[in-house]
């Protein structure tokens, strides 16, 4: 590869990071760099000054809080969640997305938060951040604050990070009784974009549905937060007619393009046989375990 | 004693393959790893437009970077009259861009620069003035009135037509579907693909004024036709060019031309006198470089009502892009499509093509075929699905009824060809009982019932490998043979080298299973070298799976020569006249007294120290074959699969292949081959394909767009072989190397078709993507004909 002319920084402490980014202008924060190592080759992205924030210690995590919180941090690779033991029994969408993202290449470098901080439309983790809720913490010269996931991206590829700031982790609320969902992504081959992807991520009590979430991937301009079609699954126990209408509401707010990968309304439709097939099958282990 | 054939690594020896011990130590020589001494880098400039007038080119900002060779332009190769080359169809082909661009990605500056980021920085810094002109992205745009001229280059090319070809007997063709009980008919796109071998192509030139010799490192299939070429459009004496091919990152048929990248390095390391090398990345190689396919297949059959076929009608639109420079036989216009219906007893056909111009990439190269045979078998196949299901007949037996018989050969192929040999109602017999014809059909059915639809789709099918004879085979006047040249040194280990160039097939492996099968010299002592000019005898290359058949043959016969020198030396030693000499494996002895006898090594020391008196010493030869017809070996690929009506996806449930390549030489390395081609079938049926939007851009220019199978959805496959000596080969071989890429799509999409036959609809157009399968079953209707991407919002 033959990327533009960089500087290179490998700082140690997250303080020195920081300082790098805050006296730098075009600096760009390096963690696995699947996509912007590609990017840099290609020339489409040209910073100045690469900050690898791989030698900063204690940001490799994944894992639940005494409360349920669950935090990612940012140097956690997508291979160590898809390897996780733990990561099914608190964050089950998140378990079945972690073997669908990129290819095992990608997975064992990339990271989890730099996926998030990409914000292409087509990743599979914002849409899980989304159906979750989740948010990221970001750290600046002026100490820390949390953004909402659904506040955080702010276009293709845009998120509201200042150029100063680095997000150090993403951060997951705890279930209000059992969380449940699951991930469904339609690739024309491993590695691929997504044609269109589903996340679904809900918490039950007692056969109801206590709260609902659900993201799209590939199907618009940026992560799509399906929040109508999910209220209409809150109290319900997930009865055919529910998550008929969760589906037609989960497709209508899709709003893809017709490409290479298929057309606008083909893809429109995949959005909707997800949901369905996502929900179908919470419904039918819901009615295992009662 | 006689040796064991299979223990010193000859025929039927499932030897590992030798090269293998360099490749799989990252130890492989490709054209990149060579590096010389003051060696520059060149980077090349290429048109983001797919047609547009150059106005103006500015290379200062490009000249002011620091470490800034040179900027070549088209006007600067036009001062030296190499702004167009010659192309293998004997049309031309712009170098540098002057007057206009007519593709996305045509060459249209070349920087040269101390390292290759320079020179990236050096192409960045170029500015080029482009006025845009309406681009023509299909046959019916190039064809319709008032089509902009692509080709305004050309006296006397006044549209965008580049030929119109016909073979085979219209007169009777006519009467035949005159006399038909039944005509069906079929349309249908093969996409554009790209052979896209994982290393792209490259140069590095070096011409040193002191020797006025160039040798040239050089990404190769055809060093020979590549030394005459440079040659002929350089004009640099043969004897003063030396070309040299290292290891190859694969071909597929992309490394068969000649490309600007190659000229412009060759005139860059005259002009410099430095060594430049080229090295293309996967963009470049994608856009710009040889593409298989893109052709628009529409044909008729005439049939009798018991299944009988009385002949065919094909016409091909054929997309070359914006130069005609497909490499390929040049008699033949539209490679050898006619090879269709070889498999079968057809009557009388006869065949229509018409080829254009368009403001895409130039190439038509035999993306791992025989010069468009690939097009033709899948038609043919297609074709025979579409035609046994309008008679109502089960497409087995619909197969059964025409293939040609075994007593009927040679048999005269309705386009002229002459088919040898061969088994094919066998080779269909064993895939059916091997997928369980009968017992699948009944799931089918029962699973029908359920909402589950399977499918199930065969494909049979003999092609042409093997190009010559070099009576009708020629590229540009050159005959195509091949050649071998077997030095045996007087310990008895030999070197052999070819006129042919490996490229993953194994040549190494497999010439010295040849050499120890006629010698019995164990294939472990056999070095085998291809692909530099200086060294190599002549020959035309790899490609068109002609290696085996043809230079593979010229191993045997060298091999032969020698064996017939040691013959002498063994009676010399003996004692004995020659007629007394009899051969066994590896070793001469004395009819009627076996235990007196000499081994070959022993023959060759004598070779060098004790020769009969008046013969030459030493014991090496070479040996020029010119086949007397083509190879015909024969396949059947049969797949199942389950479409998911929801969504579209379809998956292979099973995929059976019985092929019969003749006499296999090592039967691991013609597995592999096996499973590689139908790997890429698969690709083709449910992935791949270049196309197009209406400004001309490229969609397919990277492996984000242009989709390789990985192991993961690549489907397993299970291998059946018959074998059918071929009957003019020296050991009875048959090409291989295709057959699956050749064969396989049909499989797949038949089978596809045959899940959704309750629906109406006979064709969807490859690659068969869940998105068209899914329309395509809801509404009832075909998906053919023009590029299917769509970019406009619905």
């Amino acid at each position: 590869m033959y990327p533009s002319r960089f500087r290179y920084e490998a700082p140690t402490t997250l303080a020195e990071a920081i300082a790098i980014l805050a006296t730098n202008d075009d600096a760009k924060v390096l963690a696995g760099g699947q996509s912007l190592i590609p990017m840099m080759k290609l020339r489409f992205a040209s910073p100045a000054t690469l900050v690898d924030i791989n030698n900063i210690p204690d940001l490799d995590f994944h894992g639940a809080d005494a409360d349920g919180t669950y935090r990612i941090g940012a140097l956690c690779r997508h291979a160590h969640l898809e390897k996780s033991t733990t990561l099914g029994d608190h964050q089950p969408l998140l378990a079945s997305c972690a073997p669908l993202v990129a290819d095992p290449i990608v997975r064992t470098r990339g990271t989890f938060v730099g996926s998030v901080c990409h914000a292409d439309p087509q990743g599979d983790w914002a849409s899980c951040m989304v159906a979750l809720d989740g948010s990221i913490t970001a750290v600046g010269p002026n100490g820390e604050r949390s953004i909402p996931v659904k506040e955080f991206v702010s276009g293709p590829f845009q998120t509201v990070l200042a150029a100063d700031e680095i997000a150090t982790e993403a951060v997951i609320a705890p279930a209000q009784g059992t969380r449940v969902g699951g991930y469904l992504k339609l690739e024309r081959r491993v590695g691929d974009f997504a044609t269109a992807g589903v996340a679904i991520g809900l918490d039950m009590t007692g056969g109801t549905v206590a709260s609902a979430g659900i993201g799209l991937t590939g199907v618009g301009a940026q992560t799509i937060d399906a929040a109508e079609a999910a209220s209409v699954l809150i109290g319900s126990s997930l009865e055919p007619d529910v998550i008929e209408r969760a589906a037609n509401l989960a497709a209508e707010v899709a709003n893809p393009r017709s490409d290479h990968r298929g057309s606008a309304s083909y893809k429109k439709h995949v959005v909707e046989t997800f949901v369905s097939r996502i929900l179908g099958n919470v419904q039918r282990e819901e009615l295992q375990v009662a | 004693m006689a040796l064991d054939e299979v223990k010193i690594g000859g025929l039927g020896a499932s030897r590992k393959r030798v090269e293998d011990n360099r490749f799989i130590r990252g130890k492989g020589n490709y054209v990149d790893d060579v590096v010389l001494p003051g060696m520059l880098y060149m980077e090349i400039l290429r048109s983001p437009l797919a047609h547009a007038k150059i106005n103006s080119i500015d290379t200062s900002a490009a000249y002011a970077i620091p470490g800034v060779r040179m900027v070549m332009t088209g006007e600067m190769m036009a001062a030296r009259n190499l702004a167009w080359m010659p192309t293998l169809s004997y049309d031309t082909q712009a170098v540098l861009a002057t007057d206009k661009v007519r593709f996305q990605g045509q060459e249209v500056c070349a920087v040269i620069a101390d390292d290759p980021y320079i020179a990236r920085d050096g192409v960045e810094a170029i500015v080029v003035d482009y006025e845009p002109l309406p681009p023509i992205v299909n046959p019916e745009q190039a064809k319709a009135p008032g089509a902009p001229l692509i080709r305004n280059d050309k006296v006397g090319q006044n549209n965008n037509v580049i030929f119109d070809w016909e073979v085979g007997d219209r007169a009777s063709t006519d009467r035949a579907f005159a006399e038909a009980d039944k005509v069906s008919e079929i349309a249908m796109h093969y996409p554009r693909s790209h052979p896209s071998p994982i290393e792209a192509c490259g140069s590095i030139a070096d011409y040193d004024r002191s020797t006025s010799k160039l040798t040239v490192y050089m990404t190769t299939q055809a060093p020979h036709i590549i030394r005459a070429a440079v040659s002929l459009v350089a004009e640099i004496p043969e004897h003063m060019i030396r070309i040299i091919s290292p290891d190859l990152g694969g071909g597929f048929g992309n490394k068969v031309p000649v490309y600007p990248g190659y000229v412009m390095s060759i005139l860059a390391s005259i002009l410099l006198e430095k060594p430049v090398k080229w090295i293309e990345d996967k963009t470049g190689n994608l856009i710009s470089t040889g593409f298989g396919r893109d052709v628009y297949l529409k044909g008729q059959m005439a049939l009798r009502n018991d299944g009988k076929i009385l002949g065919v009608r094909m016409h091909t639109d054929s997309d070359h892009g914006a130069f005609f420079a497909d490499a390929q036989p040049s008699k033949f216009k539209i490679g050898l499509m006619h090879s269709a219906f070889a498999c079968y007893d057809v009557p009388t056909a006869h065949l229509t093509a018409q080829g254009v111009y368009t403001n895409k990439a130039p190439g038509g190269v035999a993306y791992r075929c025989s010069f468009r045979v690939t097009e033709a078998m899948y038609f043919q196949e297609r074709m025979v699905q579409a035609a046994a299901d309008d008679l109502g007949m089960d497409q087995a037996e619909f197969r059964r009824v025409n293939l040609v018989k075994d007593d009927d050969f040679p048999k005269r192929t309705p386009f002229g060809f002459l088919t040898d040999s061969g088994q094919y109602g066998k080779c269909l017999q064993i895939g059916l009982d091997a997928i369980g014809y009968d017992d699948f059909k009944k799931e089918q059915e029962e699973a029908r019932k359920r909402g589950r639809l399977l499918g199930i789709g065969i494909s049979t099918m003999t092609e042409p490998l093997g190009a010559g004879n070099s009576r009708e085979y020629d590229i540009l006047g050159i005959k195509m043979f091949d050649s071998a040249e077997l030095r045996v040194h007087m310990t008895g280990k030999a070197i052999l080298r070819t006129g042919a160039k490996t490229q993953g097939q194994g040549h190494e492996t497999t010439w010295a299973q040849i050499v120890a099968h006629e010698l019995g010299i164990p294939a472990e002592d056999i070095v085998v070298e291809e692909g530099d000019t200086d060294t190599a005898p002549f020959g035309m290359g790899t490609y068109a799976s002609r290696s085996t058949p043809v230079a593979g043959a010229a191993v045997s016969m060298v091999s032969r020569k020698i064996r017939a020198k040691a013959r002498k030396i063994a009676a010399h030693l003996l004692e004995v006249s020659d007629e007394d000499i009899e051969w066994e494996l590896g070793r001469f002895y004395v009819r009627g007294a076996q235990d007196r006898g000499v081994t070959i090594q022993e023959c060759a020391m004598a070779a060098y120290s004790n020769v009969p008196d008046g013969m030459e010493p030493g014991l090496e030869n070479n040996a020029y074959y010119d086949p007397p017809n083509l190879t015909w070996p024969f396949a059947c690929y049969i797949a199942t699969v389950e479409v998911d009506p929801e969504t579209g996806v379809w998956d292979v449930l099973r995929l059976v292949a019985v092929d019969d390549c003749g006499v296999r030489i090592n039967p691991m390395i013609v597995e592999g081959q096996i499973m590689g081609g139908l790997t890429e079938a698969y690709a083709m049926a449910n992935m791949q394909f270049i196309t197009f939007d209406e400004d001309g851009n490229c969609v397919g220019s990277n492996y984000m767009d242009y989709l390789l199978p990985t192991a993961w959805e690549t489907p397993g496959f299970e291998l059946h072989e018959v074998v059918t000596p071929c009957p003019h080969h020296p050991i009875g071989a048959k090409g291989i190397g295709e057959c699956a890429t050749v064969g396989g799509p049909a499989a797949f999409v038949n089978a596809v078709m045959d899940a959704l036959k309750h629906t109406g609809v006979r064709n969807i157009d490859m690659p068969l993507l869940p998105d068209r399968v899914y329309e395509a079953a809801q509404t009832g209707s075909d998906i053919s004909g023009m590029p299917p991407v769509k970019t406009a919002d619905d």
